[in-house]
């Protein structure tokens, strides 16, 4: 099933500075909820391991993460594919664009993905409503971890 | 009548241990050093499998094999097979493509079975799932029968170029094509017919076992016809050998035909028995069985029917292209086919019908009979038509049925059946009175006054059942004979046993049954037993599946008892000291015709087992007989269904407000069971007008994989029925009868679709007619009216 997504962070902190962190293995790794491993393979490619519950489904996924597109200070694309053995799978990505605003920077982002197997068997109705806690969760670590950096 | 004989409302024997939790099902066996099987499934619709690494997965705590399809190669276990030969109207063999019981190259289907663990416990071979790895170089997918076929639409199977798996056809085309061309009116429906998931209570399970003392194999299994799970498994799929395989379907929870087929788990639980040396449980969880059960319907079908100027049928042309999944299913090919297209005539004097039907392969689950299969599809092309006929022709459509409905039997139709007996009139008439529909209008707008729309919709079906005389299923590709039989052991004390091929899961057989049974003997109804479901039991039978079990193991039955009184009137003769002939029986007693000279039965049975009263060498002792019974023609059971409709315009709720069922069954055994039979097939009739509907995403992800997004009807989605019966007997059987198991499912849903069209006005609706799709019908006709 597709599950598309879209939002808007305000962020305290300058463009470059927003995107050195969203570049940072180790910021991500932090922020990503559920995130066991996240190691950099290049500067454009990671290797990740995730456990995420939807509904009844619960599933460690293991994938790779690239991103392209890069434009600093301005925004990249990540996208990448996880395996989630018989929970299934989920393959997508999500631009992101920074904007100066208000003395900080305005992230945005649209997240296109499909997932399969039992998560879509079974978590559809939920699928959406965790993804999109998921990322308020993420956003809401990474605003932390930026106003640490300026603190 | 007698108080537990034929037509008697006699309460189901096997209720009790039913309802008190005394039921022995296929979970409920447990065999000594049972260990239990998970399967590892496809996430993906359609992938090549690159590589499986089950290292991982075989060191894991309890696990005892991690098992693949190269295993299954490696031991020369066979395909799965659909045993009914279709041929395309070019003459070329239906494209049956390669289905191993685990998927070693490709799969082609979200739940397609790859692996299976063995471990000591689920909850450990579980985990040893999750460590099983499969590379996958992901395909492109199709589920849309409509585009399966389309140029550049992924490619299922090699064998079957454009997912073609047959093209077939039935009737006169020219035929057809002139009395379309010649009609004064042509009308013409786009039909889609929902896929549904069958959701038997009982999930399916199967128990493997291995003797390695004796070389003999066990399976426990939810089927409806062990032995035709027997045969395939032994012949085909080649896993154990016939006379060393016992096969043994205890209670089961309900089938709806999908437990008819032979499906990858049970062939590979049996198999890994012997590779673990362990007895091998599988119990399927209700997700699992979204995935994995044979689905049903799924057609997409074009008609168009011809009238004359007044009111007369003159002609039927139907298209339809039926999906049949990733594999053909053990009878998939049939049921778009010999089930379909020769129900085309419905109950009218249709001088020319022609159907083509293109099977066609999708990244779905396999599709093959549930519960009238094939009928329904064919009932709801025809009951549709005839309801839009009598709307554009300005006719009342009970009126419309009239003018068509056939007289004179035996009757043959354009497309192969010839109906021995039945009369539409009457179960027309007796609906119409029952509904009370010449007040309709009345009532109709006694709704528009409280906002809402009233319809009212008929369906006058017929099906075919008594599955079916042998020969004539064998010139139609069938792999089987479809007879039964049947084996009455009579106990010296006089109880009686009677086995038979049939097997109930819902039907109420250990009752039906034994009322014949009891009422012919003379003996109380106690006093008789059927046994059936066992192998090693019966000898061979073909189980229970179209409304088949009363019409024609019933007959084999009465076959049996035809001889066993025989062989009884020779033992009381001697008793009597009476000529043979001059012995009659009647309620129990043998006596000398013109005296009062008589034994009971008790004392013959006694007898036949000591012997002490007549020469062991002129009258064999004992008292068993054994029969086969061929059916001579299939079975019409036929009827009419009346469906009243209130629609609330603002949200587009259907609530069913009135439902009138008269069916003739020819003759009833127990009225209550056959009432209980048309209630359940209208439920699943109503379930796929109004709720029930498979989807599949763009990428062929299963979304209606739970209960939570596939809606099964629930009592406050029904109404109370009111039903009725008419009644010519079959002339085919001794006893009588059509059969009822299907009816429901097959009048239900175009009475509730021509119901909701009546009330709405249009007559662009599809399966299954939710809130939503009929508020935005209810708005597009409003549009409509408003541009005109």
């Amino acid at each position: 099933m597709a599950l598309n997504m879209s939002g808007e962070v305000q962020l305290g902190a300058p463009r470059d500075v927003v995107w050195v962190k969203l570049n940072d293995a180790e910021v991500l790794k932090a922020c990503i909820p559920g995130c066991e491993e996240l190691n950099k393979l290049s500067d454009t490619e990671f290797q990740a391991v995730a456990v995420a519950k939807v509904g009844p489904v619960k599933a460690r996924f293991k994938g790779r993460v690239h991103l392209t597109d890069l434009d600093p200070p301005n925004g990249y694309r990540i996208s990448g594919e996880g395996e989630g053995g018989v929970a299934g799978f989920a393959k997508g990505g999500a631009t992101v664009t920074l904007t100066d605003r208000d003395g900080g920077t305005l992230l945005g982002y649209v997240v296109e993905a499909q997932i399969g197997g039992k998560l879509a068997q079974l978590g559809q109705r939920l699928v959406a409503g965790a993804s999109k806690k998921m990322a308020d969760d993420f956003f809401a670590n990474f605003a932390k971890a930026v106003a640490q950096s300026q603190g | 009548m007698n108080a537990t004989g034929i037509g008697a409302a006699v309460r189901r024997k096997e209720d009790y241990r039913f309802i008190t939790g005394k039921g022995c099902y296929t979970d409920d066996i447990s065999r000594p050093g049972e260990v239990r099987a998970i399967f590892v499934r496809s996430p993906h619709a359609h992938a090549r499998i690159r590589a499986i690494e089950t290292a991982a997965a075989r060191t894991l705590p309890g696990v005892l094999a991690v098992l693949t399809g190269a295993d299954l190669a490696a031991d020369k276990i066979g395909n799965l097979i659909c045993g009914w030969m279709i041929h395309s109207k070019d003459g070329s063999p239906m494209k049956m493509a390669p289905h191993p019981a685990l998927a070693a190259t490709k799969v082609c289907f979200v739940g397609d079975p790859i692996a299976v663990i063995v471990a000591e416990t689920s909850a450990q071979a579980r985990d040893a799932a999750e460590k099983v790895k499969v590379d996958y170089d992901i395909l492109a997918a199709v589920t849309d029968p409509a585009a399966a076929q389309a140029k550049g639409a992924a490619l299922i199977h090699e064998i079957a170029p454009n997912n073609t798996i047959y093209q077939w056809h039935l009737g006169d085309a020219k035929a057809a094509d002139a009395a379309l061309a010649t009609a004064r009116h042509v009308v013409a429906l786009d039909i889609r017919n929902n896929r549904l998931v069958p959701n038997a209570i009982e999930p399916r399970a199967a128990i493997g076992e291995y003797d390695s003392g004796s070389g003999k194999y066990s399976l426990w299994n939810t089927t409806q016809n062990p032995h035709v799970a027997r045969l395939v498994i032994s012949a085909f799929v080649g896993v154990a050998p016939e006379h060393k395989l016992r096969v043994v379907a205890p209670d089961v929870g309900g089938g709806f035909g999908s437990k008819i087929f032979i499906y990858p788990e049970e062939v590979v639980c049996l198999w890994a028995a012997r590779k673990v040396d362990r007895p091998v449980k599988w119990v399927c969880d209700r997700s699992e069985a979204f995935l994995a059960d044979a689905h049903g319907r799924d057609h997409v079908t074009h008609a168009q029917m011809g009238f004359d100027g007044d009111g007369r049928i003159t002609g039927l042309r139907v298209r339809t292209i039926a999906n049949l999944g990733a594999y053909m299913s053990t009878f998939s090919s049939s049921v778009p086919t010999y089930l379909y297209a020769t129900l085309l005539a419905g109950q009218y004097d249709i001088p020319a019908i022609y159907c083509a039907v293109d099977a066609v392969y999708t990244n779905s689950g396999p599709v093959d009979a549930y519960r009238g299969a094939g009928r329904p599809e064919a009932t709801f092309v025809v009951e549709r038509l005839m309801e839009v006929g009598a709307r554009v022709l300005g006719i009342d459509p009970a009126d419309l049925r009239k003018r068509n409905f056939i007289r004179k039997f035996p009757h043959q139709t354009p497309v192969i059946m010839n109906y021995d007996a039945g009369d539409y009139h009457a179960s027309l008439k007796k609906a119409l009175d029952m509904a009370q529909s010449r007040d309709f209008n009345k009532r109709k707008r006694e709704s528009a006054r409280n906002g809402k729309l009233r319809g009212i919709g008929y369906c006058a079906y017929i099906e075919a059942c008594g599955i079916a005389p042998s020969q004539a299923v064998g010139s139609l590709g069938a792999g089987v004979g479809l007879w039964e039989s049947a084996e009455v052991r009579v106990n010296p004390t006089g109880s009686v046993e009677v086995l038979t091929g049939c097997h109930q899961h819902g039907q109420g057989h250990e009752t039906t049954f034994a009322q014949v049974v009891a009422e012919r003997l003379g003996i109380p109804i106690d006093n008789v037993a059927i046994v059936h479901g066992d192998t090693d039991a019966v000898q061979f039978g073909m189980g229970t599946y179209g409304s088949r079990s009363a019409a024609v193991g019933l007959s084999a039955v009465v076959k049996a008892l035809d001889k066993i009184e025989a062989k009884a009137k020779k033992i009381a003769a001697h008793l009597l000291e009476a000529a043979e002939a001059d012995i009659v029986f009647a309620d129990g007693r043998f006596s000398v015709s013109g005296t009062d000279k008589s034994v009971a039965w008790g004392e013959v049975t006694l007898q036949a087992y000591v012997a002490h009263k007549f020469s062991g060498q002129e009258l064999e002792p004992g008292l068993k007989e054994g029969a086969f019974y061929d059916p001579t023609n299939f079975t019409f059971p036929a009827g009419c269904h009346i469906c009243e409709v209130e629609i609330d315009p603002e949200t587009g709720a259907t609530r069913i407000v009135a439902w009138t069922a008269i069916d003739d069954f020819g003759t009833v055994i127990n009225p209550m069971i056959v009432e209980g039979q048309v209630h359940g097939g209208i439920a699943q009739g109503i379930g796929q007008a109004l709720l029930e509907g498979v989807v599949y995403d763009d990428n062929a992800q299963l979304v209606t994989g739970s209960f939570m997004d596939y809606s099964l009807p629930r009592a406050d989605d029904l109404p109370s029925y009111n039903v009725g019966m008419t009644v010519t007997k079959c002339p085919g059987n001794p006893l009588g009868i059509k059969g009822c198991g299907e009816a429901g499912a097959i009048a239900a849903p175009a009475a509730v679709i021509n119901a909701i069209t009546d009330a709405i006005g249009s007559e662009d609706i599809a399966m299954p007619a939710t809130p939503q799709a009929v508020w935005a019908a209810v708005r597009k006709a409003n549009m409509g009216r408003k541009a005109a």
